[in-house]
């Protein structure tokens, strides 16, 4: 039972002195939403780069035949 | 379509890990900050280029066994397909590089290994090239491939492991240890290594049928 107090202690501990180095991150961007903005071009061009890949599949496919 | 499903799943695991990937906590890290969410597109060009090697090499061995043509234009469409993911596996390391280490190139042990190691591969299809005679050209690059893939591997995973190195994995620490990859991130990480993965392994085979395809018509001809 101490083992495990002391281990969650260090844990709780451990997480604070992180938090207090305050190590700079792209709050603003997540709070102002326009990462989405970033998300969903990112999405699209991946997605269409798959649809595209699907498309070239099909034609050797029929190529194929 | 119902062959299909795994080149879905493929496509679906890297917009899943793309859309998570931007969203989804990460540890607060000295130096790397928002960066550290690289790791999920950078490191799985590498993933996707060591599995189609893999299958190269296995498909030269099987060449070597059965002498069938198909297994040879196998082990040489995983190359090229590998190869497209290792130049871009090397363009994001400098990109990353660049900004969190300072240069583009550091004389990082495991970024010249791969460095080397590229230039190995390069090496395959220019001596491909070089042979006119097709038996010939594909017994000799098997043996080529078997002989460079283990070096592959000790140039980029055993050397960087045995100095010191910038890349997490190296100098005692270990490869995705918990210093630099919490389990938040670890599901999402794995989830684009697979998803990067079968995207490769469908490419590759698109590069293959066409291959085929093209060996019909000059055998018509």
């Amino acid at each position: 039972m101490k083992k495990i107090i002391a281990i969650l202690l260090l844990f709780i501990t451990s997480n604070y002195t992180f938090a207090q180095n305050q190590i700079e991150m792209a709050a603003d961007l997540r709070s102002s939403g326009k990462i989405y903005v970033v998300v969903l071009v990112l999405l699209t061009i991946f997605i269409v780069l798959g649809v595209f890949l699907f498309m070239l599949d099909r034609r050797i496919k029929k190529l194929e035949k | 379509m119902k062959k299909s499903w795994w080149k879905i799943l493929g496509l679906v695991m890297v917009a899943a890990s793309i859309v998570v990937g931007l969203l989804g906590p990460v540890p607060a890290l000295f130096l790397l900050h928002e960066t550290i969410r690289n790791v999920y597109f950078h490191v799985p060009m590498w993933s996707a280029m060591f599995a189609l090697y893999f299958i190269s090499v296995v498909y030269s061995i099987r060449y070597l066994n059965s002498g069938r043509v198909n297994d040879d234009l196998i082990a040489v469409e995983a190359v090229n397909t590998g190869i497209v993911f290792c130049i871009i596996g090397l363009l994001t390391g400098m990109q990353w590089a660049n900004i969190t280490w300072g240069m583009a190139w550091p004389n990082d042990a495991k970024t010249n290994g791969s460095a080397i190691a590229t230039l190995m591969y390069l090496a395959y299809l220019v001596l491909r090239n070089a042979l006119e005679e097709e038996q010939k050209r594909a017994k000799i690059s098997a043996i080529y491939n078997i002989f460079a893939f283990p070096i592959m591997i000790v140039l980029m995973y055993i050397m960087p492991k045995m100095t010191d190195s910038l890349h997490p994995g190296s100098g005692g620490n270990g490869t995705f240890g918990d210093l630099d990859m919490n389990n938040q991130m670890r599901p999402v990480f794995y989830m684009a290594i697979i998803g990067w993965i079968l995207i490769g392994v469908w490419i590759c085979t698109l590069r293959y049928r066409v291959r085929l395809l093209e060996n019909k018509r000059n055998l018509i001809d």
